[in-house]
C-alpha cells in the first residue's frame, strides 16, 4: 500500500484521485446509504440502474467530454475557452432545428438524428474554428477571443430557431440523454467512454499529445523544431468544438426541448475547474488527460453530495465554493511542495516532479 | 506591429460583440423623427429587457410590437439591453429625440432618478411596464406590474383545494432573490405552515431544467416520499417530470405526484391539456393592452387614480383547461 501511495505521490492524478477519496469517504461515513444501487423500471418500461452513483456517473459525463476538449485547448493556448457554455446552446438549437424543420412541433423527426448531429458537429467546430483562429492567428488572449461568443453565442442560439422552444414529442430522441431500451446504464456513460477511447488513441497512436504540450511549453523553439503551433491551437479549439457538439445532443436530448438562457449555463467554468482539479498548469504546457477526465467527476461528486445533504438553496455555491478553494489550494505547487517536503522528512522522497 | 494589428482586432471585436448584444436590434431613431412630421401618432420609445432572455420576454415584446403600430396611432422606437447603463442611455436618446411616452421595463430598481427627472423636464411620461424601481413616484404616470405573491398564493390555494391527504412537497426555487422566486416562494412556504404541509426538499435549481431534474432525482435516489412537485416555471416543472418518468412515478391528474408549473408556456399547457401536469399559474406578459389604456387615459387628460396597476392573472388546472385556453394564454 505505502509503495503505491508513494509512487503515485509525484503524478498528477494523485491530486484528484485524493478529493474523490475523500469526498467517498465523507459519504460513507456520514451516510453509507449514498452507495446504494437499485435496479428499477422507468415509465418506458426497460430497466434502469438508479442511485447516486449512477447519477454521478450520468451527469458527470457530460463535464468529462467537455474536460477532454478543455485540457487540449489550456494545454496548447495556455488558456481557456470560455464560450463553450453558449456554444452547447449553439449546437443544441442546431440539432433541434434540423430535427424539427421549420414546424416547432413536429410530430415526426424532419431528418434522421445522426445527420442533425452531423450537422451540429460542423456549427461547433465551426465556432471552435472561430474561435481557434483569432487565439491562432491574430494572437488574442484566448479568454478574451471567447468572450465574443461567450456573450453573443446564446442569442445566436435562439436565433437559429426564430426564438421559438422546439419540443420533440418522439421518444426515442431521449435516448441519448437517458437509457437504451434493455440497458440500464445511462447513455451518457457509453458516448463519454467512447469519446475518451478515441482520444486515449488518438493521444497514443498520433503525435496530438506531443506536440501540444511541446507548443504550450514553447511555441517559438517547437517551431524551430518543425512544428505549427498556429495549427496546433486551432486544432484544439476545434476538437473543443467536436466535444461540444456531443454535450448539446446530450444536454438537449436529455430533456427534449431547450431553453436558450439557461442551457449549461456556467459549465465552462466546470470544465475548467476539471482541467486544474486534475493539477493541470492553467498556464499551458503538460496535461493529464485522465487527471481532468477524473476532475470532472469529482465536481459532479460534489455537486450531488451537496444535493444530497439538502444544502439550503442560498447556501449552495458557498459550500461548493469553500471545497473548491480547499481542493485547488491543495493542488498549488506551493503547497504541494511544502507536503513533498514533510514527506521527506518522514521517509526519504527520490521522485518528485516539480 | 503585431500589438497594434491585435488591438485594433480587440477593439473590433469589442465593436462587433456590441453590435451583436444591444446595437443590432435597437431600431433606427430616424423612424421616430420622421414620426413627428405624421402629426396625430403618439411617439412612445420602449425600453425592455433583451427578447432571448425567455420565453415570457419573447411573449411580452411580441404583444408591445403588435398593439404599438402606427394602425393604433402609435410611433414606437425600440431599445433593448439587460444592462441598467445601456438601458438608461436608450432612455436619455429617447428623451433627447422628444418622444411623448417612455415605456420602461427596467433592468435593475436602483439608478434611474436623474434620467426619470429629465423626462420630466422634457415633457415625457414614463410608464413602468413589468418591473418597479426605487424612485419617487412623482416620476411616472403609472406602473404596470406582476404581482408575483399573488399567483403563489393563488398556486397554493389551488393545492389546497386539492384535498390531499397528505402533502410532501418538492419545491424548486428560481434564481434566489428574484422577485418571481421571492413572492412565489413566500406564498408556499406561509400556506404550508398553516396548513402544516411537509416540505420534503426546498432548493433553488436557478429556473433551469437540467438542475431541477438533478434535485428531483437526488430525492428520488434519497428515498424520500412526496407527492407534490411545485417548480416556480414550466422549466423546472419539465425537469423533475424527467427525472420522474426515469423513476417510473407517475405524475398529472389522479396519479401519484401532483406537478405545478409557472408561466404558462404554450408547451407547458399542453402537458396540462394532455393531464400530465396538475395546475399552472400564469404571468401575464401582455401588458401592452394595459399600457395602451394608461396612455389614453392621460391623451384624454384624465387622471390615473392608482399609480400600480397589478394585471389579472389566471391559474389553470388539468382538469378544467381547454384547448382555447392553451390558444389564447400559451406563450
Amino acid at each position: 500500500m505505502k509503495n503505491i501511495t508513494n509512487k503515485m505521490r509525484g503524478k498528477q492524478i494523485f491530486i484528484p484521485i485524493v478529493a474523490l477519496v475523500l469526498l467517498a469517504l465523507f459519504n460513507l461515513i456520514v451516510d453509507p446509504s449514498f452507495y446504494k444501487v437499485t435496479m428499477d423500471v422507468n415509465s418506458a418500461g426497460n430497466p434502469v440502474l438508479s442511485g447516486y452513483l449512477i447519477t454521478i456517473l450520468d451527469y458527470g459525463s457530460e463535464l468529462a467530454i467537455l474536460a477532454i476538449g478543455m485540457t487540449l485547448v489550456t494545454a496548447a493556448s495556455g488558456g481557456q475557452d470560455i464560450s463553450v457554455g453558449a456554444t452547447v446552446a449553439i449546437a443544441g438549437s442546431v440539432i433541434l432545428r434540423v430535427l424539427c424543420g421549420t414546424n416547432s412541433r413536429p410530430e415526426t423527426l424532419q431528418a434522421p438524428v445522426i445527420v442533425a448531429f452531423l450537422v451540429a458537429c460542423l456549427a461547433a467546430m465551426a465556432c471552435g474554428a472561430f474561435n481557434g483562429l483569432l487565439v491562432a492567428k491574430f494572437n488574442i488572449q484566448p479568454m478574451i477571443a471567447t468572450l465574443i461568443l461567450f456573450t453573443a453565442g446564446r442569442s445566436i442560439a435562439a436565433w437559429i430557431n426564430n426564438n421559438e422552444l422546439p419540443v420533440i414529442s418522439e421518444e426515442s430522441f431521449g435516448v441519448y440523454g437517458g437509457f437504451i431500451p434493455g440497458i440500464p446504464i445511462p447513455t451518457p456513460v457509453f458516448i463519454m467512454l467512447i469519446c475518451v477511447l478515441v482520444t486515449g488513441l488518438a493521444l497514443k497512436y498520433t503525435n496530438l499529445g506531443l506536440y501540444t504540450q511541446a507548443v504550450g511549453i514553447n511555441a517559438s523553439s517547437s517551431r524551430l523544431n518543425g512544428l505549427n503551433p498556429a495549427f496546433i491551437k486551432f486544432l484544439a479549439f476545434v476538437i473543443l468544438g467536436l466535444c461540444v457538439a456531443v454535450v448539446g445532443l446530450i444536454k438537449v436530448s436529455r430533456l427534449s426541448s431547450i431553453n436558450y438562457s439557461v442551457i449549461a449555463k456556467d459549465i465552462e467554468m466546470d470544465a475548467i475547474l476539471a482541467v486544474a482539479l486534475g493539477g493541470n498548469a492553467l498556464s499551458g504546457g503538460k496535461f493529464n488527460m485522465a487527471a481532468s477526465i477524473l476532475g470532472a467527476y469529482v465536481i459532479q461528486f460534489l455537486t450531488t453530495t451537496l444535493y444530497k445533504f439538502n444544502v439550503d438553496s442560498a447556501a449552495l455555491s458557498a459550500y461548493k465554493a469553500v471545497v473548491v478553494i480547499a481542493l485547488v489550494v491543495s493542488s498549488a505547487p506551493v503547497v504541494r511542495k511544502k507536503f513533498a517536503g514533510l514527506a521527506k522528512k518522514l521517509k526519504p522522497q527520490a521522485k518528485e516532479v516539480a | 506591429m503585431k500589438r497594434k494589428i491585435v488591438s485594433v482586432l480587440l477593439c473590433s471585436a469589442m465593436v462587433a460583440t456590441m453590435a451583436m448584444g444591444c446595437g443590432g436590434k435597437e431600431e433606427p431613431a430616424e423612424e421616430a423623427k420622421d414620426g413627428g412630421k405624421d402629426g396625430g401618432l403618439i411617439k412612445v420609445g420602449i425600453i425592455n429587457n433583451d427578447p432571448n432572455e425567455s420565453g415570457f420576454r419573447t411573449a411580452n415584446d411580441k404583444d408591445l410590437k403588435e398593439m404599438f403600430t402606427k394602425e393604433n396611432g402609435y410611433d414606437a422606437s425600440f431599445a433593448y439591453s439587460l444592462k441598467n447603463d445601456e438601458q438608461i442611455t436608450a432612455a436619455q436618446k429617447f428623451i433627447q429625440d422628444g418622444v411623448d411616452y417612455l415605456l420602461l421595463s427596467a433592468a435593475d430598481t436602483s439608478g434611474w432618478d436623474s434620467v426619470l427627472k429629465d423626462a420630466q423636464d422634457a415633457g415625457t411620461r414614463v410608464v413602468l411596464f413589468d418591473r418597479t424601481i426605487d424612485a419617487d413616484e412623482e416620476l411616472y404616470e403609472a406602473s404596470i406590474v406582476s404581482d408575483m405573491k399573488k399567483e403563489g398564493e393563488t398556486a397554493a390555494t389551488w393545492l389546497k383545494d386539492q384535498e390531499l391527504s397528505e402533502y410532501n412537497i418538492i419545491h424548486l426555487q428560481g434564481v434566489m432573490g428574484s422577485a418571481a422566486q421571492k413572492g412565489r416562494s413566500e406564498a408556499l412556504d406561509v400556506m404550508a405552515k398553516e396548513e402544516g404541509w411537509n416540505i420534503v426538499t426546498q432548493q433553488t435549481a436557478e429556473w433551469n431544467a437540467e438542475k431541477a431534474q438533478q434535485i428531483v432525482q437526488s430525492a428520488i435516489d434519497a428515498g424520500q416520499k412526496f407527492n407534490v412537485i411545485y417548480a416556480e416555471n414550466d422549466d423546472m416543472a419539465k425537469g423533475a417530470v424527467a427525472a420522474l418518468d426515469k423513476a417510473n412515478m407517475s405524475h398529472g391528474v389522479g396519479k401519484d405526484v401532483v406537478i405545478m408549473g409557472f408561466d404558462c408556456n404554450k408547451w407547458a399547457l399542453e402537458e396540462l391539456l394532455a393531464q400530465n401536469w396538475n395546475y399552472d399559474g400564469q404571468c401575464n406578459p401582455f401588458q401592452a393592452k394595459y399600457i395602451d389604456e394608461v396612455i389614453q387615459k392621460i391623451e384624454k387628460g384624465e387622471e390615473i387614480e392608482e399609480k400600480t396597476i397589478v394585471m389579472e392573472e389566471k391559474g389553470f388546472d388539468a382538469t378544467t383547461i381547454t384547448q382555447e385556453d392553451v390558444d389564447t394564454y400559451g406563450i
